[in-house]
């Protein structure tokens, strides 16, 4: 059962050294957040899933937070590449970096899986490009009803999985609405599960396309205002697209990098502090 | 309505991207549903549903159906997908329920690079292991390409992107060519139009090899072939495109002004 806690105790009692942790948000609601937090607190040799790595895994992966990354999107969306992502990936800077890449519709179905507790999740596709050849985790099986041939995933069981979304009452509950992308499946897949959210309200109210994760789901739920900045929260706040373009010249430099996050990340104390070091460089809009 | 059909007096200027976007924009049949990509894709989309299409039910892979932007989205989930949408749905219930299911009619991508079959790759330039380039990798294109029922690419033609050889099989085209896709098992058709800023390329009925049928003002035969990794099949006769009419010059220059206000307003 969840329990309303600072971000602080939530990541150094849920989230340990060696874990494989899905920090989900598909463009909508990231939890930059909780990810910087697990920087701060120095963690090591994680095993990073997540479909649409963006800015938070390119910070954890220069940090030298990872040492696997799963996924099916690496990108800095509409504005170009992941530089220290490729830089691991290209030059294994700082450490290098095992890579075990899918599709979107792959990676969601594994998902799916991972949820339902079953070992594997079959899909229609893959067949014919050269991801099975690269990825072990893609195998051909025969459907025992038809003899039609699919392709089978394993499913995706995080030790941990983080989301960021806009509300929980004050029992855990916690409510998404707008894009949900693939939260859901990555909080039922997990076997300890964190929220951060906006604020906290006596009770949810309805909103459009809103889903509820029931508080039992949850190991602990922080409340981090602004908490999915860069990205957007539905209701709270729009996506900042100028930070997205000026991460783009902090993380082309190994040396611009480092000295960045240590001013920002490492030299704040929490999200908020974060904030105000960033808007004060003028990263931020408004 | 045909795509095509729109009538007015061609634009006095407009660049070889705008000519691109137009051309493509005119290949969507009002009332279509397309799975729609982010970038060049989404502007073509959004221009048919300015201009002839209003009808066509555009999906982002972020779970958005029916979505009505306002102005072109920078990301796959734009809050601005959902804001007007008919329905806003998970991500595996966009790629089970919706487009492996068969409720795609097209499938609208781009690509790092392409070959004379229409593959795509989205994943690296060089080895695999030691790639030269590494690339954003597969995203939701692999089974849109297998499960839409026709594609359409858009690509700006330059021989760095249209090459004799893919480094990576990221999305079947029409795979070695001749039957070889439906050996493959997939429903879609496949691509059945690539266009660029130099023409429009159509599949040989036979063969399936990308052929130039259609080139845009200003640009030649040989220009093509110069921006060809391949040797380019052309047309016995290829024809010349229509050139963007005044009103899709307009409507998507409006697009792409708002676009950058609500960008630079949201500063």
């Amino acid at each position: 059962m969840a329990t309303v806690v600072d971000l602080r105790e939530a990541v150094a009692g849920l989230v340990r050294d060696g874990d494989a942790v899905a920090l989900e948000g598909f463009t909508h609601l990231i939890p930059t957040a909780a990810a910087h937090e697990i920087i701060r607190q120095g963690r090591k040799d994680l095993t990073l899933i997540r479909m649409t790595p963006d800015l938070i895994y390119d910070q954890m992966i220069g940090m030298g937070t990872a040492r696997k990354l799963v996924f099916s999107w690496g990108g800095n969306p509409g504005v170009g590449s992941l530089h220290r992502f490729r830089d691991a990936i290209e030059n294994g800077w700082p450490v290098p970096l095992e890579i075990e890449e899918h599709s979107h519709a792959g990676m969601a179905n594994r998902y799916v899986a991972g949820a339902s507790k079953l070992p594997f999740a079959v899909l229609r596709g893959y067949v014919g490009t050269d991801l099975p050849k690269v990825t072990p985790t893609i195998a051909p099986i025969e459907c025992p009803f038809t003899g039609e041939e699919l392709m089978a995933v394993p499913a995706l069981n995080p030790d941990v999985s983080i989301i960021h979304a806009q509300q929980a009452d004050s029992r855990g509950n916690v409510a998404i609405w707008g894009i949900s992308g693939i939260q859901k499946e990555a909080v039922l897949s997990a076997r300890r599960a964190i929220a951060t959210v906006e604020e906290v309200m006596e009770e949810l109210a309805p909103h459009p396309f809103q889903i509820v994760l029931p508080a039992v789901v949850f190991d602990a739920v922080a409340v981090e205002p602004k908490g999915a900045h860069p990205s957007y929260a539905d209701g709270y706040y729009d996506r900042d697209n100028t930070f997205y373009e000026a991460w783009d010249p902090v993380s082309r430099d190994r040396e611009g990098f480092r000295s960045w996050m240590e001013e920002h990340v490492l030299g704040t104390e929490n999200f908020g502090e974060y904030m105000e070091s960033v808007r004060a460089e003028g990263m931020v809009a408004k | 309505m045909k795509g095509n059909g729109e009538t007015g007096e061609a634009a006095a200027s407009y660049t070889a991207d705008e000519m691109m976007t137009v051309a493509a924009s005119r290949e969507l049949k009002d009332g279509t549903v397309c799975f729609v990509g982010i970038g060049l894709p989404s502007e073509a989309a959004n221009l048919a549903r300015a201009t002839h299409a209003p009808g066509c039910v555009l999906i982002y892979e972020s779970g958005t159906v029916g979505a009505k932007p306002d102005v072109l989205p920078l990301s796959i989930g734009d809050g601005v997908l959902a804001a007007h949408a008919d329905s806003v749905v998970s991500v595996p219930e966009i790629f089970n329920y919706w487009l492996q299911a068969g409720r795609v009619d097209v499938g609208f991508l781009g690509a790092a690079q392409v070959d004379r079959f229409g593959n795509i790759n989205t994943t690296v330039v060089g080895p695999y292991e030691s790639p030269k380039v590494r690339l954003p990798g597969a995203g939701g294109a692999p089974e849109i390409a297998a499960s839409a029922r026709e594609v359409i690419i858009m690509l700006r033609h330059k021989t760095r992107a249209f090459v004799e050889e893919l480094s990576f099989v990221t999305s079947v085209g029409h795979g070695a060519g001749g039957g070889s896709r439906e050996e493959l098992g997939y429903p879609g058709k496949g691509p059945t139009v690539l266009i660029t800023d130099l023409g429009v390329l159509r599949p040989d009925p036979e063969t399936k090899e990308l052929t130039l049928v259609t080139l845009h003002p200003g640009a030649s035969v040989e220009e093509a072939r110069e921006a060809t990794g391949w040797d380019l099949k052309v047309a016995d006769d290829p024809g010349a495109t229509e050139p963007p009419t005044e009103r899709e010059l307009e409507l998507l220059r409006d697009l792409k002004a708002r676009t950058e206000a609500a960008r630079g307003g949201a500063n």
